[in-house]
């Protein structure tokens, strides 16, 4: 028992050695030539763009259903004309940052750890080291720019349409005025709510990316591996987001309220 | 104090016919307790072939993969072109990598790549040659593989033979004087083999490629060691038996759990009575 805990111990230690030596590695490939600026712009826009359809539906769907649910709590204290206000702070705070990058996780990061992972197992990263390539400036460099860049993007989409979404839903099921749902709104919103909101997802799209090249980047044992990998690194990928996000909300807590 | 300039620099002794390109000395590796080579010592000489062979898992793979420097010995001392290499570190095995080309087993083409950016990948990605010049290179060597036609296909597209050999097209689009062939026929049938076969002959024999085959084929092995590359006065290519002369230039090594249990050529191996060897051939 105690040797199958170490195991695991060690296990868990190596992997963590072996993240924070590529997160190391793709900084000094960030800060020195030679740059792929080409397989940039392709990463932004299969990260960024490629992600849009699934953001603005979970964004649009999380509001709606924020706003209903608000809306018969709210009822009970007599508040219902400040659902706006409850629908922007969670949504710009908390919910709009998670669950794009929840999103991102299943989408880019089950993406990223199968195309590294196939590379991997059928030779691709060796052919491209012996062709004189470093696989981490060619291939994680150019998505964790681009992860980073693209999850506040996209993140800021999700919350105006998760805003929208609660918007149509008080107006037409609630009976909320408009100009009450778009002033309390805009009452509500504090600076540092949205700093809060703009922060988050910079460090949230380092980790999905990361965190996805990182178990990519390791995989073995052919296609199953390749499946394995992939299953990996959305569930790791996710339960980081969630730990992350605890994480930097009690440190900007502390920062900016 | 002044020490005497050396007659020769490195680069003078490999412009020479005869020198060592690739020197193994005494390398040894193992993975946790699993030893792949324990001792291995042999050296290609510049224009010749190195074909060695062995059983799956005896470290045929993993010695080709030490001289690219994706693996790194754990004691020994590899040369490449006059540079030790066992020591150097990623960023400095690229420069060495410049002058290597390697093949590996299946190919291993970028997916999502055409045949075009397959072949000319090093030239348009780690070079500043102008683009007219590159796809010029790469319609070239796929010329000269007989693949011309092929050039906008995507890698999923084409047979096992043909990747294979778009592979080696890769490999020489940036004139490197040693090629690496891993397992290069594995899996495809006799007649496409040849074809690969005729492919590794032709480089060695035409554009002076000293080159290192592994494989556990012995048709394939045979075959590009009894074989010579003659240019007609027409310009064509003919594959044609070697003299005695240029057969001594192909030598075999076998290795058998990670060491050398036979080194010779063509004919001092089929002549072998050592009892592993002569099973291997059977």
């Amino acid at each position: 028992m105690v040797s199958f805990v170490n195991e695991k111990l060690k296990k868990a230690a190596l992997e963590v050695q072996e993240y924070v030596r590529l997160v190391a590695a793709a900084f000094h490939a960030l800060v020195t030539p030679p740059r792929y600026r080409h397989d940039i712009v392709e990463q932004l826009d299969m990260i960024g763009a490629g992600s849009l359809t699934v953001v603005l539906l979970t964004g649009f769907f999380t509001g709606a259903a924020l706003a209903s649910q608000s809306g018969l709590t709210l009822d009970q204290f007599g508040a219902r004309p400040v659902v706006g206000r409850l629908v922007s702070a969670s949504m710009i705070k908390e919910l709009g940052p998670v669950l794009t990058a929840l999103m991102l996780t299943g989408r880019i990061g089950s993406g990223i750890a199968a195309e590294l992972g196939s590379m991997m197992v059928t030779d691709q990263i060796n052919a491209l080291r012996a062709l004189g390539t470093d696989p981490i400036r060619k291939l994680v460099v150019p998505r964790m720019v681009a992860g980073v860049l693209m999850a506040p993007v996209l993140t800021v989409i999700s919350d105006f349409v998760g805003i929208v979404g609660g918007w149509i839903v008080a107006r037409f099921q609630l009976q909320v005025a408009s100009s009450i749902y778009w002033s309390s709104i805009t009452k509500a919103l504090y600076m540092q709510d949205v700093w809060m909101g703009l922060i988050k997802p910079f460090v949230l799209g380092f980790v999905i990316v990361t965190i996805a090249c990182h178990v990519g980047l390791r995989t073995s044992g052919g296609t199953q591996g390749v499946g394995k990998a992939t299953t990996v690194a959305v569930v790791a990928g996710s339960v980081a987001v969630i730990a992350v996000d605890f994480f930097v909300t009690q440190i900007l807590i502390n920062l900016i309220y | 104090m002044n020490l005497p300039a050396p007659a020769q620099t490195a680069a003078q002794i490999l412009d020479e016919p005869g020198a060592p390109v690739i020197v193994f000395d005494h390398v040894q590796l193992a993975f946790d307790d699993k030893v792949v080579l324990r001792d291995l010592t042999f050296t290609l000489i510049k224009g010749h072939t190195k074909i060695i062979l062995g059983a799956s898992g005896s470290g045929k793979s993993t010695a080709l993969k030490i001289i690219t420097g994706l693996l790194r010995a754990d004691a020994g001392v590899v040369w490449v072109n006059g540079q030790r290499v066992d020591q150097l570190t990623e960023a400095q095995m690229m420069a060495v990598r410049a002058d290597l080309g390697m093949i590996f087993q299946e190919g291993a083409l970028f997916d999502s790549l055409t045949v075009r950016e397959n072949v000319g990948y090093k030239l348009y990605e780690e070079t500043n040659m102008p683009i007219a010049d590159v796809d010029r290179r790469v319609e070239e060597v796929l010329g000269f593989i007989g693949l011309g036609e092929f050039i906008n296909r995507m890698p999923s597209e084409l047979s096992g033979g043909q990747r294979r050999r778009v592979a080696i097209a890769r490999a020489m689009a940036f004139k490197p004087r040693i090629l690496l062939y891993d397992e290069a026929t594995t899996g495809l049938d006799p007649i496409t083999a040849t074809t690969v076969d005729d492919e590794i002959i032709k480089l060695r024999d035409l554009e002076g490629v000293s080159s290192i085959v592994v494989t556990h084929q012995l048709r394939d092995a045979f075959y590009v060691a009894t074989h010579m590359a003659v240019r007609g006065r027409d310009g064509t290519v003919e594959i044609v038996p070697a003299t005695p002369a240029k057969e001594r230039q192909a030598e075999f090594i076998m290795l058998r759990d990670g060491l050398i249990c036979f080194e010779g050529d063509a004919d001092a191996l089929r002549r072998s009575t050592d009892p592993y060897i002569q099973t291997f051939l059977s």
